[in-house]
């Protein structure tokens, strides 16, 4: 037990350092919150359209979203994603754009399928082209609808967004 | 008794009213006026050799260009008891578009009414709660008539309240994390 100081410091990760024994880690604030953030990234689901089925499969056994610590919630207030799922109507625009607005911060919007990407074929007077019009995206997702591996590979890409960001505070902190 | 037979018992009690049989693909449509439609569809309801009981459809076209007369109002009416299937066409002029409401004779014909209201503005008249079901109460215009804007971009005729959505946005970007 006679080993340099150093020696106790074990860098598990970049910028984070473990001392064994004490149950302590050194990291910078923005490493810890990120790493509980992209740990448990529960989405407030918002399923429109047909996409919804392949989020649905998505978090069934098979794909088992779970393991990502990905846990669908009911209520937008205990959610921190938001998965547009399907078709976008411009009826519908309103009501999504209130429930974002009752997502706490730090919030994500993931856009699945092409419909809530762009609108997809369905250039009609009832849909809006997009959900990016009135919500700031942050991952699309592509496909017709996209397969629960496309899907999952969206929610790894938005994992990595995370993991980069510095001092993301909520103003109503 | 099948739906051929029931189309010229139509005939034969609304001889005014008929304008033409049609059959195509062994279905039988009549295409009728519109001022005794209530009357055509109590008859075909009632009449205990024809009971026609099932409403399975309720719906509107557009003829914009193919047809004198615009409008067309169609009902499917099925007889549980005989299993016919029969199709009666009201013409609908654009210049008085409305037509009697069969709510009194099939309570279903309710809906079917308010969404051939909402998207293509025929009126039914007698209907007990003539509102739009699919768009929204503020919507303007009748989206399935041929003369609507196809795509997605209305230009002035926007609905209000996805422009206000919008416009919500914008303003609350300056809460988003940059």
């Amino acid at each position: 037990m006679n080993r340099q100081s150093e020696d106790c410091v074990i860098e598990i990760e970049e910028g984070i350092k473990v001392i064994p024994g004490a149950g302590a880690v050194i990291a910078g604030i923005d490493k810890i919150a990120n790493w509980g953030r992209i740990s448990s990234m529960w989405p407030a689901v918002f399923g429109t359209a047909c996409c919804a089925i392949e989020m649905m499969t998505a978090g069934s056994s098979h794909y088992d979203l779970d393991r990502f610590g990905i846990i669908f919630r009911a209520s937008p207030r205990q959610a921190d994603v938001m998965i547009i799922s399907g078709t976008v109507t411009k009826k519908m625009a309103p009501v999504m754009r209130r429930v974002y607005d009752q997502m706490a911060e730090p919030r994500y919007v993931i856009a699945m399928g092409s419909c809530a990407c762009t609108g997809n074929v369905y250039n009609t007077y009832s849909t809006a082209q997009g959900c990016d019009n009135f919500l700031p995206v942050d991952v699309y997702i592509p496909g017709c609808p996209p397969r629960p591996e496309a899907f999952i590979d969206g929610l790894i890409k938005l994992q990595e967004k995370i993991k980069n960001e510095h001092l993301r505070w909520s103003r109503w902190r | 008794m099948n739906s051929k037979e029931a189309a010229e018992k139509i005939r034969e009690m609304f001889p005014e009213e008929v304008r033409e049989i049609r059959e195509y693909n062994s279905q039988t449509s009549v295409i009728v006026k519109r001022d005794r439609i209530k009357d055509i569809i109590r008859y075909l309801h009632s009449d205990p050799l024809l009971n026609f009981d099932l409403l399975k459809d309720l719906c509107g076209v557009d003829y914009s260009g193919k047809k004198e007369t615009r409008f067309e109002v169609v009902y499917h009416l099925y007889s549980l008891e005989y299993r016919s299937l029969l199709r009666i066409r009201a013409e609908v002029p654009e210049d008085d578009c409305s037509i009697d409401s069969v709510v009194d004779i099939f309570a279903g014909a309710n809906w079917p009414e308010r969404e051939c209201y909402d998207l293509l503005g025929v009126v039914f008249k007698g209907h007990p709660d003539l509102r739009r079901i699919l768009l929204p109460e503020d919507w303007e215009g009748h989206p399935l008539r041929k003369d609507y804007p196809l795509q997605s971009d209305l230009g002035e005729k926007e609905w209000k309240g996805y422009l206000d959505v919008i416009e919500l946005a914008k303003k609350n970007m300056e809460f988003e994390t940059k």
